[in-house]
């Protein structure tokens, strides 16, 4: 039986770029902003990068389908680089590939790079785009917010809470984030709003209203990875590692069979079980110190607190609207901002998740550091509530 | 003579199916529009013409009043399947192809459209009436594009009527009938455009319909050996208003059994007009009633029916002759039909190209609405698949075809999106339960954002899924509409 990674790799250095509507910037200007930093941080030459995997989900987006672009935009010299797509869970998927082929010893120090550049694209929101030429002929084409708005339809009628009070349990967290981006110079979105604006602003799926949904953005974010052993040999004493790193893809049980309430992401529970395990947490309403979610509309937050294992089923309105996510609550939530205020560049998202406990537990966090935080959890979920894919990771100081 | 003796061994019309588009656009507010550049039209402005929802043409219409006559026959026991209209979307490509698969029919169902004027419908009626053997579906149906402006933007609905004849237990048989030919242009419409060109209607009246009707109803009355008094019911599509009762006074039919038009609940359906005015006739005489119904058009079908004891005399109108819902946004109409181009957005620009072959390995999902039920556990899911998607099963390749079309459901989630491209916004979408305990991601239509609520109950219609302008393709689906009382 295998044991899992835990801390087995350890981050040697993270980098990421200011996100918003970068206009004068190409993918590739992204990518070297975000690789820059990582590099510096890590504080090795170019050259001992033995591997990268690059996070790109729409390659419509002046990326393209290979890693060709990041190999010629780092002028990386002929290693091996990878293209990886797993949805909106793309970027975590990136890292996946770094950190288990240095866990698996196939080389020393690896790359995951995210990037996406949806400003290109002309929309607000994600672009339309085909399911397949089959489920084409038969599956609504659902726009994101409107896949997630059924969440909140479900969960109001599994619970029995009236729209105005989800919606007002939804506007504090978006507020939340708000409040927290305002902290944060990398972030999109750095203006404060209040519950009445989010509860007044327009419908666009009911009941989510524009301050429902997270930002649209371009972005890179990119992580550096290696043993423990090469990061102490390096000289390093504060080293963070990876506790855990799961994935969990629906199987079309939610959708097609009847046991999924509609009110919960089936594959954020079974996922998070299994990082606990790997990562050795018993109790995470304890063990966590933060934690950096899938914020793409405010009820998604709202019921992963749950599917987390986080807040009792029926509970997370409650919990939050008595500001147990918030900055000073007991497991802040998207201190960094969140999708809410980043945006979500697909490819990007899952990696700017994790540079945000990275940074959190160097002490490095600047205005936004947190009191104690030694362990964090990112979850990134890619696809709709009822057929997604669910990465989860693990975060934190070796030892912790 | 006992009449139901004569039934029994009859060939005749089994069951009678009709429908119409929810929407019943206010006469008024398409005159109002034109009140500008055509005041004359005021003459017209009374009551409301049905109309399609963007996700309904003849096809679909075509499909709906088809379930209502199986559903009256209780079987859908069909040999040959015949779908008349002067409007079905596909010039080349088996538009009752399409309608069988949708009504659940076998493949080996002769399956025909037939076209080319306003009496395609009662001729096929006629003809199927005339055969010798085999259940026979004619299905008229018709969503004309009537120039804006012109009178008959007024006069015409949408809808769709469906007879079944066949040998059984008849409600009606035919007694006698009549076809004249006569290339009489009243009006003519060029294949492939909307919009009629008439000429005027005082000749029309005078040479066509005063000059054509009456010899063909004589004839059709001899050949029946009865005369004109003894029509119970005259039924003729009025292409002109308050034509009805002209030719049944040069005919000698009694004013009284003239047989409303429908103009006030939602004008003239094309094809399916005839067909749509026998099938409530039918719904609603009694025993031993004589039928007259008459489609003028490049000449002339007279048919005389005689009603059986099965036939109930009821009070009731039948349930596909609600009252609607009322629309009163004319540019909503023109946009509705093409005839208006409006800001839709980067949204709207997405391609909708269908790959065909694809499309034929999953005909009977997306035409039939047929899922799998697992022959191990008994799960049924949508679509079928090669592994039982119970996680205690996960059977290989037991599954049989189920058909989802006509099960009771509800609703599980739902949304009124804002943000997604539909040509009639806000994009209703939802989770939805069959009484299988199936479930599928749906389309929600006909609905309003206000109607829908987990756990309402919703019932399947059959629609355009897709518009591909590009390529001149449509594709259809079924989607789920809130379950409505007769006349909501």
């Amino acid at each position: 039986m295998a044991s899992g990674i835990r801390d087995r790799v350890a981050i040697l250095g993270m980098g990421c770029s200011r996100f918003g509507e970068r206009w004068s910037d190409n993918a590739e200007d992204l990518m070297l902003e975000a690789f820059g930093g990582a590099l510096a941080d890590a504080g090795i030459e170019k050259s001992k990068i033995e591997a990268a995997w690059l996070g790109v989900c729409l390659e419509e987006n002046n990326v393209g389908k290979t890693a060709g672009p990041l190999a010629q935009g780092l002028r990386l010299p002929f290693i091996a680089a990878t293209r990886v797509e797993n949805a909106c869970a793309t970027g975590t998927e990136a890292l996946r590939g770094a950190v288990y082929a240095v866990a698996a010893g196939a080389c020393d120090i690896a790359l995951a790079l995210g990037v996406e550049k949806l400003k290109d694209t002309g929309y607000g929101g994600l672009p339309v785009r085909t399911r397949g030429v089959v489920a084409d002929l038969w599956q609504p084409n659902a726009s994101a917010p409107g896949a997630f708005a059924q969440l909140a339809s479900a969960y109001q009628a599994k619970y029995g809470i009236s729209r105005e009070d989800l919606k007002r349990a939804m506007a504090h967290v978006s507020v939340k984030s708000h409040d927290n981006a305002v902290l944060n110079p990398k972030a999109h979105l750095r203006n404060k709003i209040t519950i009445d604006d989010v509860l007044k602003a327009q419908i666009i799926a009911d009941p989510l209203g524009l301050y429902d949904c997270c930002g649209v953005s371009d972005g890179a974010a990119c992580a550096i990875v290696t043993t423990p052993e090469i990061a102490k040999a390096m000289g390093r004493r504060d080293i963070v590692t990876v506790k855990a790193l799961q994935l969990a893809v629906s199987n079309g049980e939610e959708a097609q069979f009847d046991s999924w309430d509609g009110a919960s992401v089936r594959t954020a529970e079974v996922a998070a079980a299994r990082a606990y395990k790997e990562a050795g947490i018993a109790n995470p309403r304890e063990a966590l110190d933060l934690i950096e979610v899938h914020d793409c509309f405010s009820i998604t937050e709202l019921v992963l607190m749950e599917n987390l294992g986080l807040s009792d089923p029926g509970r997370a309105p409650f919990d939050i609207l008595e500001g147990r996510y918030d900055r000073d609550g007991a497991i802040p939530c998207q201190v960094d901002g969140g999708l809410k205020c980043f945006g979500h560049p697909i490819g990007a998202s899952g990696l700017r998740m994790v540079y945000e406990i990275y940074q959190q537990v160097l002490g490095r966090a600047g205005e936004r550091q947190l009191g104690k935080a030694d362990i964090g959890l990112t979850q990134n979920l890619g696809g709709h509530p009822h057929q997604n894919v669910c990465a989860i990771s693990i975060i934190g100081r070796l030892g912790a | 003579m006992n009449t139901n003796d004569k039934a029994a061994a009859a060939r005749g019309i089994l069951a009678v199916g009709g429908y119409l588009p929810r929407l019943r656009l206010s006469r008024e507010a398409v005159a109002a529009g034109h009140r500008w550049m055509a005041p004359g039209l005021r003459a017209l402005a009374k009551g409301a013409r049905s109309m399609a929802n963007w996700d309904e043409d003849a096809v679909s219409m075509a499909v709906e009043a088809g379930r209502d006559a199986l559903r009256a026959a209780g079987g859908d026991h069909v040999d040959r399947l015949t779908l008349a209209s002067t409007t079905l979307p596909f010039a080349d490509r088996l538009n009752s192809a399409v309608v069988a698969g949708a009504l659940g029919l076998p493949s080996k169902v002769e399956a025909a459209d037939t076209g080319g004027g306003l009496r395609a419908g009662s001729s096929a009626l006629l003809r199927a009436l005339q055969r010798s053997a085999g259940r026979e579906l004619v299905i008229g149906s018709d969503r004309r594009i009537p120039t804006p402006a012109s009178s008959a933007e007024l006069l015409a609905g949408d809808g769709a009527a469906a007879i079944l004849v066949g040998e059984g237990d008849p409600l009606a048989v035919l007694l006698g009938a009549a076809s004249v030919t006569a290339d009489f242009v009243d009006h003519f419409r060029e294949t492939g455009r909307n919009g009629d060109y008439a000429w005027e209607e005082r000749w029309v009246r005078d040479e066509g319909f005063s000059r054509i009707v009456p010899p063909s109803i004589k004839r059709a009355l001899d050949a029946a050996g009865l005369n004109a008094e003894q029509i119970d019911h005259f039924v003729m599509p009025e292409l002109l208003r308050r034509v009805g009762p002209l030719v049944a006074k040069k005919a000698g039919v009694r004013p009284e059994a003239v047989v409303d038009s429908l103009f006030e609940r939602c004008g003239d359906t094309g094809v399916a007009h005839p067909l749509m005015m026998l099938a409530r006739t039918l719904t609603m005489a009694g025993p031993g009633q004589k039928i007259l119904v008459v489609q003028f058009g490049s000449g002339c079908d007279a048919i005389v029916l005689e009603t059986t004891d099965r036939a109930s005399g009821s009070d009731a109108e039948p349930a596909w002759l609600g009252a609607g819902q009322p629309e009163s946004n004319y540019l909503k109409y023109l946009s509705f039909t093409g005839q208006i181009d409006l800001e839709w957005g980067m949204r709207a620009e997405m391609d909708s190209k269908t790959a065909l072959s694809a499309a034929w390995r999953s005909v009977a999902t997306v035409n039939g609405f047929v899922g799998g039920r697992c022959s191990h556990c008994g799960t049924v899911q949508f679509p079928a698949s090669r592994v039982c998607v119970n996680p205690e099963c996960g059977a290989v390749d037991s599954q049989t075809p189920h058909r989802m079309a006509d099960e009771a459901a509800t609703v599980r989630s739902f949304t009124s999106d804002w943000l997604s491209y539909k040509p009639c916004p806000p994009f209703m979408f939802g989770h939805v339960e069959f009484a299988s305990r199936a479930r599928v991601l749906m389309e929600f239509t006909d609905c309003d954002p206000a109607e829908l609520a987990v756990g309402v109950p919703l019932e399947m219609v059959f629609r355009i899924k897709e518009m591909d302008p590009l390529r001149g393709f449509r594709r259809y689906f079924w989607k789920a509409t809130p379950q409505r009382k007769a006349g909501e």
